[in-house]
C-alpha cells in the first residue's frame, strides 16, 4: 500500500510537466501560429495578401518584351457607405515599369469617417511579384462628412513574375473603421 | 482520502466530494448520457423540421441554433465525457492501480462540466438566441455577426477545455506512474494505450481551442482584429487554428473507441487480439498524422496549390494505419470461436459502419472531388458514420460489456439485442440516404431544401426518430439492470474476457487493487 | 476508362433511382465537371471493391467460426508478414489514386487567360454579380431568391425550382473561359454550382478565383454552401449559359436598362408605380427579416415603426446606412435611387402605415446630396 501512496509524488511531477505543456500550447497559438501564418501569407501570397510596407528597392530594367494586364476592383464591405472606385479599371503594364492609378472615394454621410482599404491579389501566387511603392492602403483614410478624395497607388510588377501569369487582379475592400478608431481615441 | 478501508460516504456529499475513480466515472457516464439525450433532442428538432420541404416548426435562425448546439453538446458533452468516464472506471482497474493518480483534480474536472453546459444551454433563453454559427464557429459569423450570447459560449468552451485538460493530465499521470509492477507499456490493454495517446492529443490541442476562443473574445470585446480583415487580420486564420485543434479532436473522439473495440472483439472471439504491437503503432501514427492534415477541411478557401496537394497526400495516408486496424480486428475474429452477445453486435456494427465512414473519408480527402462534396450532406453522412457508428456504437458496446462488472447484475440480453438491431437499422435509414442527397447537391446546415431532396430527407427523418427512440430502450435496460438485473458473481463475467479488471470481485468493490496485483499474462494476449 | 466507369455507374444507379431522387454526383456539363465525376466514381469503385473483399472475409468468419457451431478458437495473434503486406498494398493503391487526383487539381487551378471576368460578391443573403468589362461601365446586379414566402411557409404550392430560383440569374456565354473573382461583403459564403463543378469560398476582404467554360446552353442551379447566418439556405445560384450572340444582346439590354433607370431617376413617378416597384423591392430586400406583413422577425416590425412613420431623411438613413451591430445592412449601395424611393414610399404606406407620403427618386438624390 505504502508504495502506492509514494507513487503519487512522481505523478504530481508528471502532472506539472503536462500543465506546462498545456500552457505552452496556449502560448503557441499566439506567439507562433499567428505570426507564422502572417509570414506564410506574405511569402506564399495566401489570400493574395501583399506587403503592408512600401516597396523601396530600385526597379531594374523594364521588360518590354511582355505585357501584363492589371485589373482593379473596388469593393465596399458591409455598412460602408462611401462611393469607392478606381478611375482606371484595367491597365497593361510592362514588368519592371513604374505605374500609377488613382481610386476615387467620397463620403456621402454627415459624419466624419475613417476607412481602411484591404488589398488582395488574384491569382495569389502573383502577390509576391506585385510591389506597391505607394498605396493608400498603407494608412487609414479619413474623410470628413461629404468630402471626397483621390487616393493614389503606385506599383511595379516584378520582372520575375512567372510567364504563365497574364492577368493580375488587385482588389481593395474598404472597411469602415470609424468606431474602432474613435474607441481607441476615447480609451486614450 | 482518509483511510481507505471504508466504503462510500452517504447522501449527496458522496457525489459532490468523492475522489473515488469509480464514483467519478459513474458521474461522467450519467452526465454524458444526459447530454446525449439533450443533443439527441436537438437532432430530433432538426430532423422534424427537415421532414418535409418548407418551413414548418421552427424559424431558420432557431434551426441554426439547433444545429450548433447539437454539434457542441454531442462532441463536448456526450462523446468526450463518456470516454473520460470509461477511462476513470477502467484505467485504474486495467493497470492494477488503486485509483487515479490525482483524485482531487479528478473531482474538479468532472464538477466544472455541468456548470459549463448549463451556461451553454442557458444561451437558448438569451436575447438574440443561442450561438447559431455551427459547431465550427467560423469568424466573422461568430464574432462581428454573432448574438451577444457568444461570450457565454466562449466561457463555456474555456471551462470544458480546462476540464478535458485536467482529465487528460490525470490519465497520463496515472498510466505513467501507477501501473502495477510487471505491467510494462507493451502489456497494457489497448484501451489504456489508445487513451494514453488520446490524452496527449488533448493536452496538445485543447489549449489551441482555448486560444482560438480567446482571440474571438478579444476581437469581440477588446478591439483586436485577429480574424477581421479590416484591422489586418484574416478570417481564414480562424479556420486554420480551429482545424489545427479540430482534426486531432475527431481522433480524440475515435481513438478510445478503437480501444474499446480492441477489448471486446477478442473477448467474444475467444482469441487474443491480432497484431497488438501494430495496433499500438497504428494508433500512434494516426495521432501523429492528425496534426498535419487539418487543412483538408478547407480545400475550398483558396489555398495555394502546393498546400492543397500536401494536405491531400497527408490525408490519404491516414487510410494506411486505419486500414491496419480494421484488418487486425477482422483477423482477430478469423478462426475464433465467435458468439454474438450485445457488446459484440455493437462492435461488429462499429466495424462495418466505421469502415464505410472511412471509405467516404478517403473519397473526401481527394481535393478535386471534395470541391463537389464539401459542405454537403455527403460530409454530414461521412462524419455521422464515424462519430455515431464509430464512437457512440463502441461506447454502447462498452456499457453492455462492463456494466455487469460495475453493478454485479446482468442486463437483459434480448432487450440489448433489440436495442442493437433498432439502432443499426435506424442509423442506416437516417444516414445512408444523406450520401445521396449530398452527392445530388444538398448543402448542409440548411433548414429547407429543394424538392428533389424531399423523399430521402423524409426517410432520413423517420430513421432518426427510430434511432432516437432506441436510445430510450437503452436507458430503460441500463436502469432496469442496475435496479433489478439478474445478479452475477463470476469474476469473469464473460468467458473470453481477459485483463486485470476481470480478476476483481463482481460487482467491483469500492476500492480495488490496494495491494498491487500480479500481472498474469505475457505481452500480446491481453 | 470513362466509358467503362459510366457503364458501371448506370448499373449501379438504375435499381435505385426514382424520378427526381438523384443518388449520385452530377456528371457535370463542363470538362472539369466530367473529370471530377470520373475521379469520384473511380475512387468510389475502388472503395466498393475493397469493402466487398474485407466484409466477405468478416461475414465468412461470422458464419463459419461460430462458437455455437462448436468451432474451436485458434490462438495465433501475430504475423509481421501480413502486417507489412496490408500496410504496403493500401499504400500502393493510394498512390494510384493520387495520380489522377493531382492532375485534375492542376486543371482546376489553371485560371489564366480568361475571356470574361465576373466579380461575385456574397451578401447576407444574396449574390451580387459584376461583369468586369474593359469598355463601358461594368454591369452589376443583385441576384435574390425568387421563391415566394407563401411557398416556403406552405400556403402555396411549391414550384419545380423551389428555393433554387432567383430574380436575376447570372448569364454566361457558352464556350468562353470565364473567370470568377469571388469575395464577400459580410461573412464567409461559398458559391457552388454542381453541374459546372465550381465551389469557392467567398471571404470578406479577400478575393478567390475559379473558372469555367460551359460548353452547353442551359440553366444550372446551385446554392450557398458555407453557413452564413439565418437565411443561408435561401441564397441560391442560378446560371444561364447562352450563346455568344444571345449573351451580347443580354449585355446590351442590361446597359440600356441601366441608362433607362438613370433617366427614370430624373422623373416624377406615379404613386401606384412607386408602390408596385416598392413592393417588389421590399419582397426581395426586406421581407426575409421584416416579414411579409411588415410584422418583423429578425428585424423590427415595419408596421407602426417609429422610424418609418417619422422623419423621411432619418428613415432613409437607416435603410441606406444600416444599423451597426445589428443584422440591418446598409442598402445604400445596393438600391438605385428609384428603388430606394419606391421602397420608402411602400414602407410608409403599406401595412397600415398610411402616412400618405410619396417619395420621388429626386427626393432621394436630394437627401443624398444634402
Amino acid at each position: 500500500m505504502s508504495s502506492f501512496r509514494l507513487s503519487r509524488v512522481p505523478a504530481i511531477d508528471t502532472a506539472l510537466k503536462l500543465v506546462a505543456a498545456a500552457v505552452a500550447m496556449f502560448a503557441f497559438v499566439f506567439v507562433v501560429m499567428v505570426p507564422l501564418y502572417n509570414v506564410l501569407c506574405d511569402a506564399l501570397g495566401i489570400n493574395g495578401k501583399t506587403s503592408s510596407q512600401a516597396y523601396t528597392a530600385i526597379p531594374a530594367a523594364v521588360d518590354e518584351s511582355r505585357e501584363v494586364t492589371v485589373q482593379f476592383v473596388a469593393i465596399n464591405n458591409d455598412g460602408m457607405p462611401w462611393s469607392f472606385a478606381p478611375t482606371t479599371r484595367v491597365m497593361r503594364v510592362h514588368p519592371g515599369a513604374a505605374n500609377g492609378v488613382v481610386f476615387a472615394a467620397e463620403n456621402p454621410t454627415d459624419q466624419n469617417m475613417v476607412a481602411q482599404a484591404i488589398p488582395s491579389i488574384s491569382p495569389s501566387r502573383a502577390a509576391a511579384y506585385f510591389h506597391k511603392t505607394e498605396c493608400f492602403c498603407f494608412d487609414q483614410q479619413v474623410l470628413a462628412a461629404r468630402d471626397g478624395a483621390e487616393m493614389p497607388l503606385q506599383f511595379i510588377v516584378d520582372q520575375a513574375l512567372p510567364r504563365d501569369i497574364h492577368t493580375i487582379t488587385l482588389s481593395y475592400t474598404l472597411f469602415d473603421v470609424t468606431d474602432t478608431v474613435t474607441d481607441g481615441l476615447a480609451a486614450r | 482520502m482518509g483511510d481507505h478501508h471504508h466504503g462510500p460516504a452517504q447522501g449527496i456529499s458522496r457525489w459532490l466530494f468523492t475522489t473515488n475513480h469509480k464514483d467519478i466515472g459513474t458521474m461522467y457516464l450519467w452526465f454524458s448520457f444526459a447530454m446525449f439525450l439533450l443533443g439527441g433532442f436537438f437532432a430530433m428538432v432538426i430532423r422534424a423540421e427537415l421532414f418535409q420541404p418548407g418551413m414548418q416548426l421552427v424559424e431558420p435562425g432557431f434551426f441554426n441554433q439547433m444545429t450548433t448546439l447539437h454539434g457542441l453538446v454531442m462532441v463536448f458533452g456526450a462523446i468526450m465525457p463518456s470516454f473520460v468516464g470509461l477511462a476513470n472506471w477502467l484505467i485504474p482497474m486495467m493497470i492494477g492501480a488503486p485509483d487515479m493518480a490525482l483524485p482531487r483534480m479528478n473531482n474538479w474536472s468532472f464538477w466544472i462540466l455541468p456548470p459549463a453546459f448549463l451556461m451553454l444551454a442557458s444561451t437558448l433563453f438569451m436575447e438574440g438566441g443561442a450561438p447559431a454559427f455551427g459547431w465550427t464557429f467560423y469568424a466573422p459569423l461568430s464574432t462581428t455577426y454573432a448574438a451577444p450570447s457568444v461570450t457565454f459560449f466562449i466561457f463555456a468552451i474555456h471551462i470544458l477545455g480546462v476540464s478535458s485538460i485536467m482529465g487528460s493530465i490525470n490519465i497520463i499521470a496515472t498510466v505513467m506512474n501507477m501501473r502495477a509492477p510487471g505491467m510494462t507499456y507493451m502489456k497494457m490493454p489497448l484501451f489504456v494505450w489508445t487513451w494514453l495517446i488520446t490524452a496527449f492529443l488533448l493536452v496538445a490541442v485543447m489549449p489551441v481551442l482555448a486560444g482560438a476562443v480567446t482571440m474571438m473574445l478579444m476581437d469581440i470585446h477588446f478591439g483586436t482584429s485577429f480574424f477581421s480583415a479590416a484591422g489586418g487580420g484574416d478570417p481564414v486564420l480562424f479556420q486554420h487554428i480551429f482545424w489545427f485543434f479540430g482534426h486531432p479532436e475527431v481522433y480524440i473522439i475515435i481513438l478510445p473507441a478503437f480501444g474499446v473495440v480492441s477489448q471486446i472483439i477478442p473477448a467474444f472471439s475467444r482469441k487474443p487480439l491480432f497484431g497488438y504491437a501494430s495496433m499500438v503503432y497504428a494508433t500512434a501514427s494516426i495521432a501523429f498524422l492528425s496534426f498535419i492534415v487539418w487543412a483538408h477541411h478547407m480545400y475550398t478557401v483558396g489555398m495555394p496549390i502546393a498546400g492543397e496537394l500536401f494536405f491531400m497526400y497527408a490525408t490519404m495516408l491516414i487510410a494506411v494505419p486505419t486500414g491496419v486496424k480494421v484488418f487486425n480486428w477482422i483477423s482477430t475474429m478469423w478462426r475464433g470461436a465467435l458468439s454474438f452477445e450485445t457488446p459484440m453486435l455493437f462492435c461488429i456494427g462499429f466495424l462495418i459502419l466505421f469502415t464505410l465512414g472511412g471509405f467516404t473519408g478517403l473519397m473526401l480527402s481527394i481535393a478535386p472531388a471534395d470541391f463537389q462534396y464539401h459542405d454537403t450532406y455527403f460530409v454530414v453522412a461521412h462524419f455521422h458514420y464515424v462519430m455515431v457508428a464509430g464512437a457512440v456504437f463502441s461506447m454502447t458496446a462498452a456499457v453492455y460489456y462492463w456494466l455487469p462488472k460495475w453493478c454485479g447484475r446482468m442486463y437483459n440480453e434480448a432487450m440489448g439485442k433489440t436495442h442493437f438491431w433498432i439502432s443499426f437499422i435506424g442509423f442506416n435509414i437516417t444516414f445512408f440516404p444523406q450520401h445521396f442527397v449530398g452527392l445530388a447537391g444538398m448543402p448542409r446546415r440548411i433548414p429547407d431544401y429543394a424538392l428533389q431532396f424531399a423523399d430521402f430527407n423524409m426517410m432520413s427523418s423517420i430513421g432518426a426518430f427510430i434511432y432516437g427512440a432506441s436510445q430510450l430502450l437503452f436507458l430503460y435496460n441500463v436502469v432496469a439492470t442496475i435496479v433489478a438485473g439478474k445478479p452475477v458473481s463470476d469474476e469473469k463475467v464473460w468467458d473470453g474476457a481477459e485483463g486485470l479488471e476481470w480478476t476483481v470481485p463482481t460487482p467491483a468493490p469500492y476500492h480495488t487493487f490496494e495491494e498491487p496485483p500480479l500481472v498474469p499474462k505475457p505481452a500480446g494476449t491481453i | 476508362m470513362g466509358k467503362r466507369v459510366s457503364g458501371l455507374t448506370l448499373a449501379f444507379l438504375s435499381p435505385l433511382s426514382v424520378a427526381q431522387n438523384q443518388v449520385n454526383m452530377s456528371p457535370g456539363v463542363t470538362e472539369i465537371g466530367a473529370d471530377i465525376f470520373e475521379l469520384h466514381m473511380l475512387i468510389m469503385w475502388i472503395c466498393v471493391v475493397i469493402g466487398i473483399a474485407v466484409f466477405a472475409v468478416m461475414f465468412y468468419s461470422m458464419y463459419a467460426h461460430r462458437k455455437s457451431k462448436g468451432h474451436q478458437a485458434a490462438q495465433f495473434h501475430e504475423s509481421t508478414k501480413v502486417e507489412v503486406a496490408w500496410t504496403v498494398v493500401p499504400f500502393l493503391i493510394l498512390i494510384a489514386m493520387a495520380v489522377p487526383a493531382t492532375s485534375t487539381l492542376l486543371e482546376v487551378y489553371d485560371n489564366d487567360e480568361a475571356e470574361l471576368d465576373i466579380l461575385i460578391t456574397g451578401y447576407q443573403w444574396k449574390w451580387k454579380y459584376e461583369y468586369l468589362d474593359e469598355s463601358g461601365e461594368p454591369v452589376a446586379f443583385f441576384s435574390n431568391l425568387a421563391t415566394p414566402q407563401e411557398e416556403i411557409y406552405n400556403t402555396a404550392h411549391k414550384g419545380d425550382n423551389y428555393l433554387l430560383e432567383v430574380d436575376e440569374p447570372l448569364v454566361l456565354p457558352t464556350n468562353t473561359k470565364v473567370r470568377f473573382l469571388i469575395t464577400a461583403n459580410d461573412v464567409i459564403h461559398s458559391w457552388w454550382v454542381p453541374e459546372i463543378a465550381v465551389k469557392r469560398d467567398a471571404i470578406p476582404g479577400f478575393i478567390n478565383e475559379a473558372w469555367t467554360r460551359v460548353p452547353e446552353e442551359g440553366i444550372y442551379r446551385g446554392q450557398c454552401t458555407e453557413l452564413c447566418g439565418a437565411y443561408h439556405g435561401f441564397m441560391p445560384v442560378e446560371v444561364h449559359a447562352v450563346s455568344r450572340p444571345e449573351f451580347d444582346a443580354w449585355m446590351a439590354a442590361k446597359r440600356g436598362a441601366a441608362a433607362a433607370e438613370s433617366q427614370l431617376a430624373m422623373q416624377t413617378l406615379a404613386v401606384d408605380d412607386l408602390m408596385d416597384k416598392g413592393k417588389a423591392v421590399y419582397d426581395s430586400a426586406c421581407l426575409a427579416c421584416h416579414g411579409a406583413q411588415g410584422e418583423g422577425g429578425i428585424g423590427n416590425a415595419i408596421a407602426g415603426s417609429a422610424v418609418v412613420l417619422g422623419d423621411l431623411s432619418s428613415h432613409m438613413a437607416v435603410v441606406a446606412k444600416g444599423v451597426s451591430g445589428t443584422a440591418m445592412q446598409a442598402f445604400g449601395g445596393q438600391l438605385s435611387d428609384v428603388d430606394m424611393a419606391a421602397v420608402l414610399t411602400y414602407q410608409r404606406n403599406a401595412f397600415g402605415n398610411n402616412t400618405g407620403d410619396v417619395v420621388q427618386p429626386g427626393d432621394v438624390t436630394g437627401i443624398k446630396n444634402g
